[in-house]
């Protein structure tokens, strides 16, 4: 927008370059601030925030290994980190394909066919996520601990009775696939089905693939749902070779035994993938977050 | 009537041309093998006890196979997997919890009354003055137990394990041969603890350890209208419906109590019990006032940034945008933890940079006031990214022209903002600002993991945490202090519920005007 502008206007950039910078480094200090924590030795709080000595032990122990002090002692890893990661994703991975799985095809029961009090179903799932997890747990552990008694590999202690405790939570997710389902003109599916396709052909070969784009997004918003979920986890899960990284990270910080720096490290470690994935799919997160509550 | 003549030769609309129809056997027929596995599984979990899921599974997979077998209709063969995982991972959760809030299931009252009274009717102790302790030889073909007493030994005859009738002990002799070491009848308790030793004088002893056999009494017995008899004073102990244990008709209890429904009065007491309801009060004032001032906080960083970050005039827009995200892109759960460990007071980075530059210490985790604003900064820190990006997009789809009009009427940006920017952005963002609203009202992790509710009320009956909202307090009366009182806990979350899904309507409300 090509306009005169006068002195002030220079002025007003530069205090918002340096408002900014302001807003960044207090925003990114605390990121910053863990790294050099978990390269500093030792396991306690104080210490200059740019470490004056780099110790590689906390990343050792997060990594699994060993780590021998300088008299001679053996210092174990305190927790599997790397294993608590691994099950974090692996159950991530599983559960999230499976919610849009779930939530693309009552998306498009909800968008294309035609059934009775639809408004009152989508509008009743919706309600229903509203109610906090955290205190419907205990009946959330009598239901697994029924399921495991008939279906030992699905009960509690599980990570597959874990991954279907989590398919419960698609109501957002179907409302958002099909907002986007309903931006879609329903012409191209009924050519197919001029041509001959079935529902589930048409459903398959021609609206996923246009809808890609939501689907990447509901995928990466519920594996993030999942990696970071705290209170269904801790329940259904307590042996400690079985835990999820959000359970388990808790541990490193008790009153007694803070172990800081091992945490510093672990915590950057599980940040790694997760911000990959995310920064990976971030072109469709953006433009997905936004659809639909912009036009119109 | 139209005569075929007249018909019209083009028909309007998409000709719907139905394929071939696939012929109906293999459907029937694995419907039908389906339907068989169903019956046998429902039978098989009848006959192990199991009455009500039996009939949950039946009704379940009798859906199933009606749905996908032999309904017409399509739109629930696409409905049915994701109404099924909800109804069966969120309502039947909900449904149970709100049961459970109209009961006294506590950690005093777990049990229900049968499984109670069974686990009474166990209890047993035994007369000291009748510990005999005994020997175990093995023979050929067997056992033989030995009781030492003083003067003469009992000794039993050959048993096998596995013998059901008591053994008749007489005056004898030791078998020959060295008796069993104590380590030897450790696995073999399971063949001493049934047995059941006749002595010459009429009386009966079993086992009561590793060393001695005893006279073992029952405590309880069972009277025939379900009331319990103490053995040793005779009491009679009737089963209350209402307070839950069996009391005898002084009032006194026996632990364990049992479940029992107690209507409305968990409800009542959130209302009416003056020492509870002061501290539910302050924590429901705490719960609105963290909700609505993180999401005004971080609403308005974010818009601030929004509309600075789409102002032209300034430079590497895409390098601050990518920055200013990243704390939406790191876990949660990393987040809270690592601010846990800034915020220590004598440790923290944070304490040890206001040291150094203003002297002071702030007490943040053993302040309640200031327990309070870091939750907040906390929760703003993790929220603003999100309000960000979505401002971002929502003022994009503001015309540009009409700050050019502005900008010849020489308005200046503060003009720019409230008068164009805010109004236009204000109609889509409120009902996302209510969500925002509602899931902050939730927010159980921030509290559980960064300061879970501490430092506590110092007044109350039940602990109850200064900076705790109603969800982490009803975890903590779920399931952590003395007394686990999950029937309160499923009471307060019934209304937490009501409460969060009348502000659900209100954003749908909005949503559903928006879209018009």
């Amino acid at each position: 927008m090509p306009m005169v502008t006068g002195k002030q206007a220079r002025w007003r950039v530069w205090a918002a370059h340096a408002f900014l910078w302001a807003l960044i480094a207090i925003t990114l200090f605390p990121l910053l601030a863990v790294l050099s924590i978990s390269l500093r030795p030792g396991n306690f709080g104080a210490g200059s925030l740019i470490p004056t000595e780099i110790s590689l032990d906390h990343w050792k122990l997060a990594l699994g290994f060993s780590v021998t002090g300088p008299d001679g002692t053996v210092v174990p890893p305190p927790f599997p980190v790397l294993l608590w990661l691994w099950n974090s994703v692996k159950i991530a991975l599983v559960s999230a394909f499976l919610i849009v799985a779930l939530s693309a095809t009552a998306a498009y029961a909800f968008a294309r066919l035609p059934f009775r009090s639809k408004t009152s179903i989508l509008n009743g799932m919706l309600l229903l996520q509203m109610f906090p997890v955290a205190v419907a747990l205990v009946a959330i552990y009598a239901i697994f601990e029924g399921i495991g008694q008939q279906i030992p590999w699905l009960g509690v202690e599980t990570h597959a009775g874990l991954i279907v405790a989590y398919l419960g939570g698609i109501g957002t997710h179907v409302w958002t696939i099909k907002g986007y389902f309903d931006t879609i003109p329903a012409e191209i599916e009924e050519n197919a089905k001029v041509d001959g396709a079935t529902h589930w052909q048409a459903f398959r070969h021609v609206l996923l693939p246009m809808a890609v784009p939501i689907l990447v997004v509901v995928f990466v918003l519920a594996f993030i749902g999942i990696i970071i979920e705290y209170p269904v986890a801790s329940v259904l899960l307590r042996e400690e070779a079985n835990l999820t990284l959000a359970v388990g990270s808790k541990f490193y910080l008790y009153d007694q035994k803070y172990l800081w720096g091992d945490f510093a490290a672990a915590a950057v470690l599980s940040g790694l993938p997760i911000t990959l994935v995310f920064l990976a799919a971030q072109r469709w997160i953006v433009s997905g977050l936004t659809a639909g509550g912009v036009k119109e | 009537m139209h005569s075929p003549a007249l018909a019209d030769p083009a028909p309007a609309g998409p000709v719907m041309i139905r394929p071939a129809q696939a012929s109906p056997w293999p459907t029937r027929i694995v419907g039908g093998i389906t339907f068989i596995a169903l019956l046998w599984l429902c039978f098989s979990l009848i006959t192990a006890g199991q009455a009500v899921t039996a009939v949950g599974v039946g009704v379940l997979g009798g859906l199933a196979l009606y749905v996908y077998a032999v309904s017409k209709s399509v739109a629930w063969k696409y409905l049915f997997p994701g109404v099924t995982g909800m109804l069966l991972f969120i309502a039947l959760p909900l449904l149970y919890t709100v049961q459970i809030g109209f009961t006294n299931y506590s950690s005093n009252n777990l049990l229900s009354q049968e499984r109670a009274r069974a686990y009474l009717l166990e209890q047993t102790q035994v007369d000291p003055a009748s510990l005999t302790s005994y020997r175990l030889h093995a023979v050929d073909g067997g056992y033989r137990l030995l009781l030492e007493r003083e003067g003469s030994a009992l000794v039993s005859a050959v048993f096998k394990p596995g013998a059901t009738a008591p053994l008749v002990m007489t005056a004898g002799e030791a078998p020959a041969g060295n008796a069993l070491d104590v380590r030897a009848l450790i696995p073999l308790r399971a063949v001493l603890q049934p047995l059941v030793l006749a002595l010459p004088d009429g009386s009966t002893l079993r086992y009561a350890g590793l060393r001695e056999f005893g006279q073992v009494t029952q405590l309880w017995t069972a009277e025939a209208d379900g009331a319990l008899r103490a053995a040793d004073s005779g009491e009679i102990y009737r089963p209350n419906l209402t307070t839950g244990f069996f009391e005898n008709s002084k009032g006194e209890r026996i632990q364990p109590g049992f479940t029992v429904g107690i209507g409305f009065a968990n409800y009542s007491r959130m209302l009416f019990d003056a020492d509870f309801r002061g501290p539910f009060v302050s924590i429901f004032i705490w719960t609105v006032l963290f909700a609505g001032l993180t999401v005004l906080f971080s609403a308005s960083l974010g818009m601030t940034l929004a509309v600075l970050l789409n102002w032209e005039a300034l430079g590497y827009r895409t390098l601050y945008r990518t920055l200013l995200f990243l704390p939406y892109a790191v876990p949660g759960f990393i987040s809270i933890l690592v601010f846990k460990g800034l915020f220590n007071q004598n440790f923290g980075e944070i304490n040890v940079i206001l040291n150094a530059l203003f002297g002071i210490r702030p007490a943040w985790f053993a302040d309640p006031f200031l327990a309070k604003v870091m939750l907040i900064t906390v929760n703003v820190w993790l929220g603003f990214p999100y309000f960000m990006v979505l401002c971002t997009g929502l003022i994009k789809a503001i015309p540009a022209d009409l700050y050019e009009a502005s900008a010849l009427a020489g308005a200046g940006p503060l003009t720019n903002f409230f008068r164009i920017t805010a109004p236009l952005i204000a109609r889509p963002l409120t009902p996302l600002l209510i969500a925002a609203f509602a899931f902050n009202f939730n927010n159980f992790v921030l509290i559980a993991l960064l300061t879970e509710g501490r430092p506590d009320f110092l007044n109350t009956k039940i602990p109850a945490g200064t900076n705790d909202i109603l969800v982490s307090y009803t975890y903590r009366i779920a399931f952590t202090d003395s007394g686990q009182n999950f029937g309160l806990a499923a009471a307060i979350s019934t209304i937490i519920f009501i409460m969060v899904a009348i502000m659900a309507l209100m954003q749908l409300k909005f949503s559903h005007k928006e879209k018009r």
